[in-house]
């Protein structure tokens, strides 16, 4: 069964000729199911199958995300996209490269181990033999599937790999182009929708004649359903629309929130199925305990540039150019909600805003397509308006999060109990009918009911509950939360951010008990050596050992994980003023990746990271008030700005041939500790609730 | 309710027909071509559509195109020799990048004015944009190149 040791991505497209294509005119295609979402992936890519290949990056043009040409990958998500995505097309480039060896040894009446490839042309015994890849490539069939029996270079033969080497997108992106946002097709008409405020509300009365009125030019108003979309020939014209669309349109059945509804600790009293995992419940009677909980509310993916989507429906064909993170799930889910064959469906991935996870996009994208399928010929391009991105996103479900431990007599846990309350992660958010133009279409199928395992690894909910410490006896209760008072999806991380920070703020709590030094404390507790050099790494380079007492109002703190207990290592040390607010001052980050195919671009995301776990802990919630959420835009929703950027400092362990491992995520649990533990040491009391608001520090100090 | 308004868009004489009370953004996307200005909120709250009118910094998202008749405006596009498009690509700063023509225009009168800004003073200049990806310390970092590039290119 040697298809079970190809990595998934290869498993499920096993033919070479998917992946790899040597054109006439000279030039590589590399075919790849992972897309680009800002974390520089198919730059990566292309330096992998450059290395294995020994063909130059210049002469390789990446296709990404596209349901007619490229693999079938799935969703680009949880740091996988190296670690899966990667290995496959490394599989792939070296079993190409063995098959084109073979067939020029025939060729030249050698032996392949006679021969080299250099620049993409054959060597023999160092010499040119006029043969290339292009030359040989009507001779051989790549036509052939995966094998898994050829091994990969070995990490001294590539020159490629290793090397940080810009990105392949961001010139286009600086030249004022490049997303799909961009794009301007003949005839193409502008369209908005109009979004129903909660599920399950109907549209009683539209005032169609006022907001002709207000949109001031030539527009459409497509009704189908309660599905409402207003097309115009000028962008204008559609927006002006769909500004003043929501005064004038009557819904009934909308049910209200309130504010306390968008706290974690709402979930508690909310049904929920609860699962157990791990050590059965032990007493220790006699021995110190300690318990805390732990908070992040919801939080918006927030893409700076809200979602849009372009559909053409051609002679019976559909088209869609949009930014999702699956081309082949949209194009699933679309098939399902306008119910066509999948086969008369294309999905082209194109750039987006960088969102870190599933956003608005796949509802964009029916959008569109809802709306092409009723208007043959003309393609129609949907931007989301900004309230409804922020209105209508899936968003990063809130978390609660409770420890217990006991501890010894040497004032380390003996014994741990995480309990976890949550919304949906994943749980079927993209399925059709959770999209929201399906539930307003005509007969919508039933809303699923999003359900996730309680899985210890990978997890959703309880991604990284599991401690990457020594602790004899760990348990986890998960109290999952299937509808909570909003749709939630997945958010960079899931819930490994909630979950380290729960953890190693608590670590730090017990750190203070047993009268230790949190890092000296941490080290007592790891084992794994890769683990212990990030932390010693990032106290190091942080000046750990000047960090004094509490309560100075200035903070040093550090937070530690191993992503998902098995991908990127990261140690982060925060150094935090807090005053009326706490100020982030610097950041020191210690990273261990395996391999970095691209350093540079490592380097980039754990920073992203970083600066996006501290926006988070400092400033991010999502209101709910009202028909729904109140917080509609960037001023009550407020992210990190320029000015409150700390000095960072990033050191990446060399990794050596440990495999590579996605960095994606990796320093946004230890980010969100390490700034909850220094903001712990400047005041000498603990806040424990996401973000950090004045009320909270004011809270924490009386 | 269309006019013509003429007006110098990036060195070049435009003179597109619009209804005066649409956005300067729609018209540079949609009618001129010219996308690197992006909308992000329409709002003045996020910095993606930014552009320079007279050498200023300005909102497209909500700045009329009416008002910018006979006036001198820049995007990004008009922006291609300028240092900071090479120091942005030598700093790889931006991951998704949506962010980057607006802050590059305010960045470009930032540098016209003060051609040694400390990095608290890019960061002020830069207090109208977001960017999600978190890529600021690089931005910071490419601004900071730009200047010295023009610097050193000035006393060349
Ligand atoms: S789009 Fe103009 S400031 Fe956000
Ligand atoms: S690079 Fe994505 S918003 Fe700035």
């Amino acid at each position: 069964m040697i298809a079970n040791t190809l990595p998934k991505s290869l498993a499920d497209n096993p033919r070479l000729d998917r992946w790899l294509q040597f054109r006439p005119d000279g030039r590589l295609r590399v075919c790849v199911g992972k897309v680009e979402i800002g974390q520089g992936i198919v730059t990566a890519l292309a330096q992998i199958a450059a290395d294995e290949l020994d063909v130059p990056l210049a002469r390789i043009d990446m296709l990404s995300g596209d349901t007619d040409e490229a693999p079938d990958e799935g969703n680009t998500s949880g740091s996988q996209s190296i670690e899966i995505g990667g290995a496959s097309l490394r599989m792939v480039c070296a079993e190409a490269r063995a098959v084109f060896l073979a067939e020029a040894a025939v060729l030249l009446h050698c032996v392949p181990e006679e021969l080299a490839v250099a620049q993409g042309a054959m060597l023999w015994l160092g010499r040119p033999t006029g043969q290339s890849y292009w030359t040989l490539a009507p001779r051989v069939s790549l036509a052939r599937e995966a094998t898994g029996a050829v091994a990969a270079k070995p990490r001294a033969a590539r020159a490629v790999i290793g090397r940080s080497v810009p990105r392949l997108d961001l010139p286009a992106k600086l030249a004022g182009g490049g997303y799909v946002h961009d794009m301007a097709l003949p005839g193409m008409r502008h369209a908005r929708v109009l979004r129903q405020p909660r599920p399950g509300a109907t549209l009683a009365a539209l005032d169609e004649a006022a907001i002709r009125k207000a949109a001031g030019g030539e527009m459409e108003v497509l009704r189908s359903g309660d599905f409402v979309a207003f097309l115009a020939d000028s962008e204008t014209v559609a927006r002006r629309a769909a500004v003043a669309a929501p005064a004038y349109a009557r819904w009934e059945g909308v049910d209200t929130l309130t504010p306390a509804m968008g706290e974690a600790m709402w979930l508690r009293g909310l049904p929920a199925d609860d699962r157990a995992l791990g050590a059965p419940v032990a007493a220790h009677s006699g021995l110190l305990k300690h318990q805390a909980s732990y908070s992040r509310p919801y939080v918006a993916h927030a893409a700076l540039g809200p979602s849009c989507a372009v559909a053409w429906m051609r002679d019976g064909h559909l088209t869609i150019w949009s930014h999702v993170q699956g081309v082949y799930p949209l194009r699933q889910s679309v098939a399902g909600a306008l119910r066509l064959d999948p086969a008369s469906i294309t999905v082209h991935h194109a750039h987006g805003a960088g969102c870190y996870g599933h956003n608005a996009a796949d509802d964009a994208a029916l959008d569109a397509a809802a709306i092409a399928q009723r208007r043959p010929g003309v393609p129609v391009r949907v931007l989301w308006q900004r309230e409804d991105e922020f209105g209508f996103e899936p968003l990063g479900t809130a978390m609660l999060v409770r420890l217990a431990a006991s501890l010894g007599p040497d004032g380390r846990p003996v014994d741990l109990t995480t309990e976890i309350w949550s919304g949906p992660h994943v749980g079927g958010a993209r399925a059709a009918a959770a999209l929201l133009a399906t539930r307003v279409l005509p007969d919508p199928p039933p809303a699923p009911v999003p359900n996730e395992p309680s899985e210890p690894n990978p997890g959703a909910g309880t991604r990284n509950a599991v401690p990457y410490y020594d602790i004899p006896a760990h348990r986890i209760l998960h109290h999952f939360v299937a509808r909570p008072p909003v749709r939630t999806s997945a958010l960079r991380g899931l819930g490994a951010l909630p979950n380290v920070f729960a953890l190693e703020c608590f670590l730090d709590e017990l750190a203070v008990f047993s009268k230790t030094d949190p890092v000296a404390y941490r080290l007592s507790l790891l084992a794994d050596p890769r683990a212990r050099a990030v932390v010693q790494r990032a106290a190091a380079m942080a000046g750990w050992e000047r960090r004094g007492a509490a309560g100075s109002g200035t903070g040093l703190g550090i937070g530690f994980a191993r992503y998902k207990n098995r991908s990127g290592y990261a140690a982060v040390v925060a150094e935090v003023v807090v005053e009326q607010a706490v100020r982030l001052t610097r950041v020191w980050c210690a990273a261990d990746a395996g391999l970095a195919i691209n350093p540079d671009g490592v380097v980039n995301q754990l920073e992203g990271g970083i600066v996006q776990a501290a926006s988070f802990v400092l400033k991010e919630q999502v209101v709910l008030d009202g028909a729904g959420v109140a917080s509609r835009n960037w001023d009550s929703y407020p992210i990190l700005r320029f000015p409150e950027i700390p000095e960072i400092e990033t050191v990446l362990m060399d990794g050596g041939d440990e495999p590579p491992l996605g960095v994606g995520e990796c320093t946004m649990g230890p980010t969100a500790a390490a700034i909850g533990n220094a903001v712990a040491h400047a005041l000498g009391a603990r806040i424990r609730d996401m973000p950090f608001t004045r009320e909270r520090i004011v809270a924490a100090l009386a | 309710m269309t006019d013509r308004i003429a007006f110098t868009l990036n060195g070049k004489p435009v003179a597109p027909r619009a209804d005066p009370t649409a956005p300067l953004l729609d018209v540079l996307r949609n009618t001129l071509g010219q996308t690197g200005a992006r909308y992000g909120c329409g709002a003045e709250l996020c910095g993606a559509c930014m552009v320079l009118v007279d050498d200023v910094p300005a909102y497209a998202c909500s700045r009329e195109v009416g008002t910018v008749a006979g006036r001198v405006v820049t995007t990004v596009e008009g922006l291609a020799g300028h240092a900071l498009i090479r120091a942005f690509l030598d700093e790889q700063a931006g991951q998704c990048g949506y962010c980057l023509s607006g802050i590059i225009v305010s960045a470009a009168a930032l540098l016209a004015a003060n051609p040694s800004p400390t990095r608290a003073e890019i960061a002020a200049a830069l207090e109208p944009h977001l960017c999600r990806c978190g890529a600021h310390p690089r931005i910071l970092r490419a601004v900071a190149k730009a200047a010295q590039m023009l610097r050193e290119g000035a006393a060349a």
